[in-house]
């Protein structure tokens, strides 16, 4: 059984559909990528997912229990933690508030005590530097407290929107191998990315949506399912192989 | 020298109530983007609960006739109640609601308060003694100072202390200022909508508590508009200040009652009644040039 299900989820702004009935599952371990180009409805679907929009039609069901309509603090403790596109650090807090505030709803205090301490090990740039406000860390530093106050929420789904988005090329590998780590951790992930390579490179299955629909899924280990998986993400359409993007 | 002394104190002892008014409304913006305008009504509560209800001209004191320490306790949990009340009630069924939906509830709420006490109190001024002494002066070198002044000064210093210990050691203190900057994401994270806004509207009730007493202390007459006054010039430092930081409404309530301050002590005497329309027109050059208002909040550049 899947970990987390969206079943013909639609998101709406007013009159506008970002998201028109998609339907993903992923299961427990799993690293799926969701790709497509800008406006395609990715960034919608996870903040519908974490519960910060709420979706017009559909349902998400986490852990088999509809998680549809319930305020996104509660998404959170039931286990589904996000790292937004932008990263949402607060800037005029310090690395250590940062951190604390995806700690403050848990009541079990001695695993948050080890759990700190652990994020100190897997990124070792806070250990001396927790007092220093966040606003002053380079971005890559940035996303890595992101990640890190995510999983100190103890998420058994990490959604991250475009974890590589602004980073130079040797901090977007410094965070996929973070990212790495955590999969081979068996840490469910859903990540929204740009990058049809990278998706390619991590993930254990690609969604590629375009005007809020998923156009093609598939694991990307052969050619054909490359193939597919382009057309769908540059909107060429196989029939008669030329662009339908906007048509 | 001397005279330069006295209008030092007075405005900064203006610009502290200006800053505690700022504050209140400030963190309720900060945390749900809602301009509060019955932050005024509190004010006026505040000074009202002091008296027994009656239409008197000098009424019976209730609050007002408790030693100073359970005055000022009482007054504070009192208004912390109100504001309570005011959010469960009024703002949290419709925190969802567009802007403009909560700025005319907090418009509704505001008269509705305010019509309440004229209905209960009556509407005519009515003199109350509360730390009338206070506004006796004292000698400070050559320079005359009224105590209320060096009470207003101690007392925005002392509870900007606690306050600010209280935003940066307490957890709800952590949450309310990350929800400042950025409640959507604060709610990612697991922080209680609920809780945060509830302590936000709990600070603000107790320190409209404090500047309606520093207020009454300094007037001695309670009307039904008395608060309005108060917030107008909150809302008018918050904005100067830099809405959307707990730092912004304190340094416009400060910039706005020195302005005040020093614009009244230059002007002739035949035209410092007209001495707001000085000041606000320093409002709106300071705007015109920096409209995001003196304390820009600072935001998570983008670096690579």
């Amino acid at each position: 059984m899947a970990l987390l299900s969206l079943v013909d989820l639609a998101v709406y702004y007013g009159r506008l559909a970002a998201v028109r009935g998609i339907n993903i599952e992923i299961g427990e371990g799993q690293a799926v990528s969701i790709v497509g180009p800008n406006g395609a409805g990715k960034s919608s679907t996870m903040l519908a997912t974490a519960g910060s929009i709420v979706a017009r039609m559909g349902d998400i069901r986490f852990d088999g229990r509809s998680i549809l309509g319930r305020e996104p603090e509660a998404i959170c403790r039931m286990g589904i933690a996000m790292v937004p596109e932008g990263r949402g650090i607060f800037s005029a807090l310090t690395i250590r508030e940062n951190l604390l505030l995806g700690t403050f709803w848990r009541k079990d205090k001695r695993a948050v005590k080890s759990d700190f301490e652990e994020i100190v090990v897997r990124f070792p740039f806070m250990a001396e530097r927790m007092q220093t406000h966040a606003g002053k860390l380079s971005g890559g530093e940035q996303q890595q407290l992101a990640i890190a106050r995510a999983l100190l929420c103890r998420p058994r789904v990490l959604l991250l929107d475009e974890p590589s988005l602004g980073l130079a090329p040797l901090m977007v590998a410094k965070v996929y191998e973070i990212l790495a780590k955590l999969k081979g951790d068996g840490m469910t992930l859903l990540i929204v990315e740009q990058s049809l390579t990278r998706a390619r490179a991590f993930a254990d299955r690609i969604c590629v949506m375009r005007d809020g629909v998923v156009q093609a899924e598939g694991s990307g280990r052969d050619q054909a399912d490359v193939t597919r998986l382009e057309d769908a993400y540059f909107g060429f359409d196989e029939t008669i192989g030329k662009a339908t993007a906007g048509n | 020298m001397q005279y330069a002394i006295q209008v030092a104190i007075d405005s900064l002892s203006l610009g502290s109530i200006y800053a505690l008014a700022a504050l209140g409304i400030g963190l309720i913006f900060g945390v749900m983007r809602l301009i509060n305008f019955a932050h005024g009504e509190l004010i006026t509560m505040g000074a009202y609960s002091l008296i027994i209800p009656s239409a008197a001209v000098i009424p019976t004191l209730f609050v007002g006739a408790f030693p100073w320490p359970l005055l000022i306790v009482s007054v504070v949990v009192i208004l912390v109640i109100v504001a309570l009340a005011m959010e469960r009630i009024v703002f949290r069924p419709i925190r969802g609601a567009d802007p403009a939906t909560l700025l005319i509830a907090s418009f509704s709420l505001s008269y509705f308060l305010q019509y309440t006490m004229l209905l209960v109190y009556g509407g005519r001024p009515k003199g109350i003694d509360i730390g009338s002494s206070l506004t006796e002066s004292i000698q400070i070198g050559s320079a005359e100072i009224a105590k209320i002044d060096i009470v207003t000064i101690l007392a925005t210093v002392v509870l900007m202390l606690a306050l600010a210990s209280f935003m940066k050691w307490t957890s709800i203190g952590i949450q309310i200022r990350a929800a400042t900057q950025d409640f959507r994401m604060a709610r990612m994270l697991g922080v209680k909508a609920n809780a945060v806004i509830a302590g936000a509207f709990a600070v603000s009730g107790m320190l409209a508590g404090v500047v309606s007493l520093l207020v009454i202390s300094r007037v001695g007459a309670l009307e039904p508009r008395l608060g309005v006054n108060m917030a107008l010039y909150g809302f008018v430092s918050t904005v100067v200040g830099g809405m959307g930081s707990l730092t912004g409404p304190v340094a416009g309530g400060f910039a706005v009652g020195i302005a005040s301050g020093i614009i009244q002590a230059i002007l002739p005497d035949h035209m410092r009644p007209t001495r707001d329309a000085f000041v606000f027109a320093i409002v709106i050059v300071l705007l015109l040039v920096r409209p995001e208002g003196i304390v820009r909040l600072k935001s998570s550049k983008e670096r690579v």
